[in-house]
């Protein structure tokens, strides 16, 4: 499983993370990354799920911030 | 494996044409072309006038061109290290204040945005007809342009996009 914390990065830069990561990574695996309530926990496993990679879970580890699993 | 990046998506094309060569207009031409991209949609930034100031390979003031008036303009004008402030530039030092504020929170600064726009396989034209205005060449833009295109291309590879206007 590959690791991303994107809680210290801002629009559009959260997005544009998250896209290259997955870009790089081969089909059926996973990616865990970590996010902000609000724009970031709204759109990026939206965005993951258009390019049809799977959201495997989307829990809260408080203080805001969110863990989701993408599989690509 | 594959690094490529698609738009993979229905989603509608974003066409933006930066013609000015002001920071903090090209700033939002470029958060708003990654934006799009990271969220799946095809991107083009057409580069026109001043926008060109973005594009070219050096990013200091630079003497170029043949005719003396090419040459002071883009003296004057100068690279992507030059973009003065729109508003509040004082002599060119705001620009600067304004990067180091956005490191400050975080935020991504132009050079940082005009890689991840080419990672994200935005497509980055010059027109043709300001390059020859300029009398710049191809060889004076950075080598991630992909293309130097007048409207008529540019107008028929957007022509079921949105189009906007910086």
């Amino acid at each position: 499983m590959i690791f991303l914390d994107i809680t210290n990065e801002t629009c559009p830069m959260t997005f544009v993370k998250v896209k290259l990561q997955l870009a790089k990574m081969e089909a059926g695996q996973d990616l865990e990354v970590i996010l902000n309530e609000g724009e970031p926990l709204n759109n990026v496993p939206a965005s993951c799920e258009e390019q049809g990679y799977k959201v495997l879970s989307i829990e809260s580890v408080g203080d805001g911030k969110h863990r989701i699993i993408i599989q690509k | 494996m594959t690094n490529k990046v698609e738009a993979k998506t229905d989603k509608k094309d974003l066409t933006l044409v930066c013609f000015s060569g002001d920071f903090d207009k090209v700033l939002a031409a470029f958060v708003m072309a990654t934006g799009a991209a990271a969220t799946n949609r095809k991107v083009t930034i057409f580069f026109t006038f001043w926008g060109l100031n973005v594009l070219k390979k050096d990013y200091g003031r630079k003497m170029q061109g043949k005719g003396f008036l090419a040459k002071t303009f883009n003296f004057l004008m100068g690279g992507r290290n030059q973009l003065p402030l729109s508003r509040l530039n004082f002599g060119g030092v705001s620009p600067h204040l304004m990067s180091s504020m956005m490191k400050k929170h975080n935020v991504a600064t132009l050079p940082e945005l005009i890689e991840a726009a080419h990672a994200l396989g935005i497509r980055l034209v010059a027109c043709e007809m300001a390059l020859h205005i300029l009398e710049l060449e191809r060889d004076d833009l950075i080598e991630e342009v992909e293309g130097v295109v007048g409207v008529a291309t540019f107008l028929n590879e957007s022509e079921n996009a949105h189009i906007i206007f910086v």
